[in-house]
Order: structure tokens, then sequence, then C-alpha cells
């Protein structure tokens, strides 16, 4: 009950955001939640939200345990996520039939590479302590250009039947394939702090990496090794997104997406300079955004207006669940409570004063 | 001779979730007194100051300031009606100059006048006696004199209370005396100061009364001179007392064939310890004595390899074994508690669980977490043993009380059933009841068959624990004495002429 209670109130912020978007979406229009099948698969809302963030939620979990560990960001994700769906889209379209070892294959070389670049980026924080936000600045500046290299030509087209599934949707099953890679990613991360102790080596290096170290955690090994998880996530994620795209672009591929896999992971309650974390809160959060982008867009705001329009959006928001603010809450509902507590109070002693003036005018009397 | 009562705080009350810190307490201060607050940490010493100067909000009661009631909201608001504060850590800024230090956010005026400021100060520096130079960089004063520059700070204006916090624990003897130097100049200008300290002999030789709080309640108000300290310990802890004067040494279980459980020849580490050799043998408590700065808790370090290691050999039961890490050390057996508690020991957000579970889960091995209820087995088990004050072991550890926090991380290590296990300074900066406890806890774990180390800057407190002492000066060891009857004579000794030949 008790822990149930703690993570509610972790997640108050995320949850609260979203209620506030439904509210936002159902005043416009009442029709928000409305389910359509098309072709055998449900669209809507709410299906085009857990679609479109599908490669948000999963950059944003990888994003969280860098944040944990190495207490900064990894700026370079989306690069990252460029270079190994090159990668891919290299191999796949090599071969010369396209058959779902194929992929698969492809799928993992690009695993292979999203641990070459998170080991790059690892090895930069953990041996030589450069700042994560500097060392990841690198692969963020020449990330694109590899890619480039990578695809020999402007935007290979992957233009093969299977790929088009994973983008889309597999005649038959009614969700849209990303939905389920991310659930299944989702499931397997879950397994993974299931059944390791990544949690409590992760917060305890990002708390006090001179006590990990005592107590025979490495701190440098576990900063590492969550800088090759982001590896993976980021080669999972630009998987999804080439599929989606059906092309590789890698000028525009998952462009700037670390601000918003950052945002996610401070939407989702966790603080930015390291220590414990929810992944949960980051999931919701990673969602969330893309509630918002959506939200905007069916609210009709110009296109040009806006990332304005989603700036002022997460300005009020941070203000909001600011530490300055929180606690200015706290102690005003605290005062509401002393206040009341008071008045109930002083109407007892009231009472009170009552009977002894009473008693004192009756001895007085006397 | 009637003295003029500045403060006072009457039935103040004040509760935390789950505990009560202040219970009824009576205070009194007078004009020109120093009235010392005893109590042991969680007595509620701490809760008074911060009910005193705004950083609380009191429950219940009433505090008069020279008659009038008064109701802080915030420390700046207690600070303008003459009542200063100066905490343990020194908060000033390091690279500013004396006079920056004593002035700056003092004045609302955008535009400073340099050197009015620094006549100003160089003015409170001459009458406090303060040997420092207001030009100077506050960096190139000793500890002691940047402590007196904060008091100067927060003397400055028109004071009328002065409330010290433990204002000498980072201090040595001299520099303690200049400080009371100081303390007495502003008694005798008729400022009441409040002093907060560990330091029983401190309370005696400054302090004209003493405050006595027990568990959030007032034990009484005394005359120092009339308040032996023997008494005054047993009024702060209740009836501990009688448990310091029962403690018992054992003689250390020597095998037939003594193999020492572990063995280091030509020990050293990166932070510069000469090369030393060491051994304990199964069920011994052996010390380093030595001052700060001697090499004691270098050497424990390098033992765990705490520091990065730079030579010498190590043998476990005679066998020789690699120890280049503390995951070595701790999967030889070894157990290492740091000096620094807050640095290097407990895990501030995590849960005391989380805590007391830590090195056991490493040693199990990265792909075994234990079960939640496995987890929640060991660290009820320590709690109850060690009788860990916390409200459920979900508690995020830094909301527990210094000894307590200590003790979390001493059930941590007794969880991972240690063969050899080193405590630097276990007793440091906790409460004497904890400090008790420890003491016990290590003549029963020796008992049972385990080898301590046990350093402590209290010498007695290794007097009467350990039945070998390795005197260290000057980062390597002079000398060593054995005997269950030492006294602190003999240890000074050995420090004092020790080394020479």
């Amino acid at each position: 009950m008790r822990t149930l209670k703690k993570n509610v109130s972790h997640l108050f912020l995320p949850l609260s955001v979203m209620a506030l978007l439904i509210i936002i979406n159902l005043i416009k229009g009442a029709d928000y939640f409305r389910i359509t099948m098309v072709n055998g698969a449900f669209y809507g809302n709410i299906p085009n939200i857990l679609f479109g963030a599908s490669e948000l939620v999963i950059l944003s979990i990888g994003m969280t345990l860098v944040t944990a560990a190495s207490r900064g960001q990894d700026i370079s994700i989306g690069e990252s996520a460029t270079i190994t769906s090159a990668v891919f889209v290299q191999y796949v379209l090599q071969a010369n039939e396209v058959t779902l070892l194929t992929i698969v294959v492809g799928f993992l070389l690009s695993c292979v590479v999203g641990l070459a670049l998170g080991a790059f980026n690892g090895t930069l924080v953990s041996i030589f302590k450069v700042q994560p936000m500097v060392a990841s600045l690198i692969l963020f500046t020449g990330g694109r250009s590899i890619a480039f290299m990578i695809d020999g030509k402007v935007s290979p087209i992957l233009a093969n039947e299977i790929s088009n599934k994973i983008g889309t949707v597999i005649p038959g099953v009614p969700i849209q394939t990303p939905i389920i890679l991310t659930v299944v990613f989702i499931a397997l991360v879950a397994v993974l702090f299931k059944t390791t102790n990544l949690r409590l080596y992760v917060e305890t290096v990002g708390i006090n990496p001179n006590a990990a170290r005592l107590n025979g955690i490495d701190p440098k090994k576990i900063i590492f090794l969550t800088f090759l998880i982001m590896g993976i996530c980021t080669a999972v994620a630009g998987f999804i997104a080439v599929n989606k795209a059906g092309r590789h672009d890698s000028v525009n591929l998952l462009k700037l997406i670390m601000m918003d896999a950052i945002l996610a992971v401070a939407i989702g309650g966790n603080a930015l300079i390291g220590g414990t974390f929810s992944i949960t809160g980051s999931i919701i959060g990673a969602y969330t955004i893309e509630m918002l982008n959506r939200t905007l867009l069916r609210l009709e705001i110009d296109p040009a207006m806006i990332k304005v329009f989603k700036a002022v959006f997460i300005i009020i928001l941070m203000v909001v669940a600011s530490p300055v603010v929180r606690a200015f809450f706290t102690k005003a509902l605290a005062k509401v409570r002393s206040w009341s507590l008071l008045s109930s109070r002083r109407t007892e002693r009231i009472a009170e004063g009552a009977v002894l003036s009473t008693t004192n005018s009756a001895e007085k009397e006397e | 001779m009637l003295s003029e009562t500045i403060l006072e705080m009457k039935d103040i009350s004040k509760s935390f979730p789950g505990v009560k810190a202040l219970d009824r307490v009576d205070f009194k201060l007078r004009k020109g007194e120093i009235h010392a607050v005893m109590g042991e940490n969680g007595a509620g010493k701490s809760t008074l100051i911060k009910v005193i100067t705004g950083v609380y909000e009191k429950d219940a009661g009433i505090i008069t300031l020279q008659g009038q009631p008064i109701h802080f909201k915030t420390p700046q608001e207690a600070q303008n009606k003459g009542i200063g504060t100066v905490y343990q850590e020194i908060m000033l800024c390091p690279n500013l100059t004396v006079a920056e230090n004593m002035f700056i956010g003092r004045s609302h005026n955008p535009i400073i006048n340099w050197k009015q400021m620094n006549e100003k100060a160089e003015q409170l520096l001459d009458s406090l006696g303060i040997p420092a130079r207001a030009t100077q960089e506050l960096t190139s004063c000793s500890l002691a004199v940047q402590q007196m520059i904060a008091i100067a700070r927060a003397v400055d204006m028109d004071c009328k209370i002065l409330i010290l916090d433990e204002p000498t624990s980072s201090l040595d003897e001299d520099e303690v005396h200049t400080l009371f130097e100081l303390m007495r100049e502003l008694k005798d200008r008729g400022v009441g100061i409040i002093f907060i300290t560990h330091f029983l002999e401190q309370v005696y030789e400054i302090s004209d009364k003493i405050t006595v709080l027990r568990n959030g309640k007032l034990v009484g108000e005394y005359e120092t001179t009339a308040l032996p300290q023997i008494e005054l310990i047993s009024k702060m802890l209740g009836n501990v007392l009688e448990d310091i004067t029962k403690l018992k040494k054992h003689e250390p279980i020597v095998s037939e064939t003594p193999i020492p459980v572990f063995e280091g020849v030509g020990l050293s580490s990166i932070a510069g310890v000469r090369p030393f050799n060491f051994a304990i043998q199964k069920g011994e408590v052996n010390g380093f004595a030595g001052l700060l700065g001697s090499g004691r808790s270098e050497s424990a370090r390098a033992i765990f390899a705490a520091d990065k290691v730079t030579g010498g050999i190590v043998k476990m039961y005679g066998k020789r074994v690699k120890i280049k890490t503390p995951l070595h050390a701790i999967k030889q057996g070894i157990g290492y508690l740091p000096e620094d508690r807050k640095g290097d020991g407990i895990i501030e957000d995590l849960s005391v669980r989380d805590n007391i579970i830590l090195t056991l889960q490493v040693l199990k091995g990265f792909f075994k977490p234990f079960s939640r209820k496995q987890a929640e087995i060991f660290a009820s088990e320590y709690m109850k043993k060690l009788n860990i004050k916390t409200p459920t072991s979900d508690t995020p550890i830094r909301s527990l009380s210094g000894g307590n926090q200590q003790k979390v991380i001493l059930a941590r290590w007794l969880l991972t059933n240690p063969e050899y296990l080193i405590l630097d300074e276990p007793t440091r900066g906790i409460d004497v009841g904890t400090k008790v406890e420890i003491q016990k806890l290590v003549l029963k774990l020796a008992e049972k068959g385990m080898s301590l180390t046990f350093i402590s800057s209290e010498i007695e407190e290794m007097l009467r624990t350990c039945s070998r002492l390795i005197v260290m000066k000057d980062r390597e060891i002079v000398g060593e004495l054995r005997g269950m009857d030492l006294t602190e004579n003999e240890v000074m000794n050995v420090i004092a002429h020790g080394g020479k030949n």
C-alpha cells in the first residue's frame, strides 16, 4: 500500500498532464476516444499516439538509465539511430531476396552497431570522465554524415513487403506493428529489471559512486552498461523509424528526438542529475509528449507555430512541477489544515473559557 | 545579581510524521550567558534551534524575545531581530574576501562602498580580536578564523542572541581556545549564547548553564558548576551509563598454530602510507591509534583496497590472495565501514532495506536479485538486532539520524558475515548511546570469532575494546601495544616518542 502510494505520487505529474490533455481534447471534440477499424486494424487518436510515440518511448527508457547512472544525458541518440538504421537498410538492400531472415539479421547487425556506438560514448564517459553531454556531442555532430556515407546516396528506399508490415500493420493483426514492438520491448525491459540487479546498481552508482565502489560495484562498468543499453535502444528505435518511413533519410530521421527523450525523462518525475529513477514515469512522459504534439495539431494550430505552443506548454508544466511551486503548495495546504485545526481548538477553548469564567464569577459571588 | 532574560520558550512542541521531536520543552536564555544545550542525537537540540530561528514552525508553545512574543517565519526574520546562527559547516564563500563575506547580502543597496565596507569590517575584526584582515581572501584563513568570521557576520548587527551549532567539530585544540576567547568577549558584551556540542570538556570550560534534553523532553536546566560530568552523562543517556562501565574485553582466541586471518606484508597505497606489515588473529580486536593524519585511516583503506593499492602481499589464512579492488576484499571476507559515512557509506536516497542488503546482493551477483520478501526478511532481522530506529524499511536512509545510519551500514557488513571487519571511526558524530551499543557489538562479534579493527579518534574507546593497538605517526607504524590494561598515557607516550629511533 505504501509503495503504491509512493509510486503514484511519483507519477502525479505525467498523469495529471495527460489528464489535462485529454480534457482539452474532449472539449475540442467528444469523439476523441473513437476508434475505427480500417482494413482490419484499429485507427483513431489513441492508436495514433501509441503508434507515433514508439521510438520516443524506447529511447526514453535508455535515456532514463543513462541519466540515472551517469548524471548526464546522451544527446546523440537520434544520430546513433540514424547510423544503425543505415546499416540495416544497406544489409536489406544488398540481399537478392528479402526474407524474414534478412530483416532479422539486418536488425541484429544494427544492434551490434548500436552497441558499438554506445560503447564509444560509454568509454568516453566512464573511463575518460567526459561529461555525457559533451561526449555525445561528438556523435551528435558527426553522426548524420556517417549515416549519409553508409547510405552512399540520398534516401535509399526500403521497398519490400516485410518492411511495410513492420512499419504499418500485419494483415489479420488489428494493432499496428510498431505498437506491438514497443510493448514487447517494454516487456523485455521489465524482465531485465526483474531478473537482474540493474535498478539497485544504477541507482547506487547515480546516488553515490564512492560508496558504490566501496561496496563492490564498479561505477565505470555500470555507466558503461547503461550506454550499451542506450545503444540497443537506438538500434530498435532506428529500426522502427526506418520501417515506418519506408526510406532512410539520413538528414531528418528522428531529428532532435533527444530533446523529447530528455523531456520525457523529466516529465516522468526523474531528476536529471541522476539517482533514483522511474522507467514507468518516462514511458508515460513519452506518450504525453506525443499526445501534446497531436493535441496541438488537432487544435488546428498553424504548423509553423506549433513549436511555440509546445514550448509555452512545457514552460508552464516545468514551473508548476518545480520544487519551488510544490513547496509553496505543500506549505499552503499545511496552513489551511492548521488553520482549520486551530479554529476548531479555539471554539473548544472558548467553550472552556466560558465554563471557567462562570466558575470564577461564582467564586467571586461567594 | 539579577540577570535579564532575553529569550524564553514555554511549552514548545513540534512533531514530525511519526516522531514527537519536542514535547513541551521550556528554555530560558539570559543576557551575557553561555548556555549549553546537551543531549544525544535525536534528543531535539537541532529542532529546538530551528524553532527559534524560524526554520521550523512550532506546533505549540510561546517564544518571547525580551518580553515580546515572537513568531519567525524565516531565518532572515530571526536574523533581523538580532538572533544570529552559525552552523557546523562554515557557510561562507571561500573565494571572496573576509569583508565581502561579512557583509555580502546584508545591504539592499546595489552599489557597494568598498572602502567603507572594508573599514567597517576592519573595525569589527579588531573589536572582536579576530586575527584577519578585511581584504584577505577567506581561503587564506585557518578554519578557526573562518569560523570566527562566520560568527562576526552573525553578530554584526545589534546581536542579542548567538546560536553556535557544533562550531568546534572541525577545529583543533588551539583553535578551539581562540574561538572561546571570542565567545567570552561576546558574553561580556551581553550577548546570550546558545552552544551545542558533543564535546563535554568544552561545555565545562565555557558554559554557565546547561539544559539537557532527552527524546524530545526537557530533563532540566542546571548550573554548570553544580553538575558533575558523570551526572550530566547519565542525565543525557538515562540508564545507559552503567553499560559503559560494564564493557569487558576478551582475550583473543589464539589457536595452537596461529595462522592470522589476514596478513599483509609491505602494503602501500596511493594515499601515501609507508609500506607496512600487519596481521590479525581470529577473534582479535585491534586498533590503529594516532593523531589525525597519522595514516591510521589510510592503512585501513589500504587493507581493503579502498585506495588504489601500490604494493604488498596479502594472505588470508596463510594463503596468498589478490586484493586490488574493494570487490576482491569483500569476496575474501573483509568488510570496511568507512570513516566518511555520508560520502562513502550511505546511499542517501535508497531505502533502509536496499542499504542493508546492498553488499550481500553484490556478493550474490548481478543476475541473482533477492526477492523483495527475502530482502525484507534480512532488513527486518538486522533492524531488530541492531535496534535501528526507522519508521519502515522503505524509509530513505537520509531521513534517519546519524547513529541509525551508522547502524544500517554496520548491518550491511554484518549481513555479509565477514571474517575480518574494519570499522573506521564508527562512533564519529553519533550519540553516546549508540557509541556504547557499537562498542558492545564489537566485543560480542570478536567473542564469536570475528576479527575486527576498530579505529576511533577517542582513545578511550579503543582502550575499552582493543587488545592490541598499533600506533601510527607520520604515516608509518611507530609502535605496538599489547595487553588488556592499556592506558591512555602509554599510548600518548608511544605517539610522542615513537619513530625517533
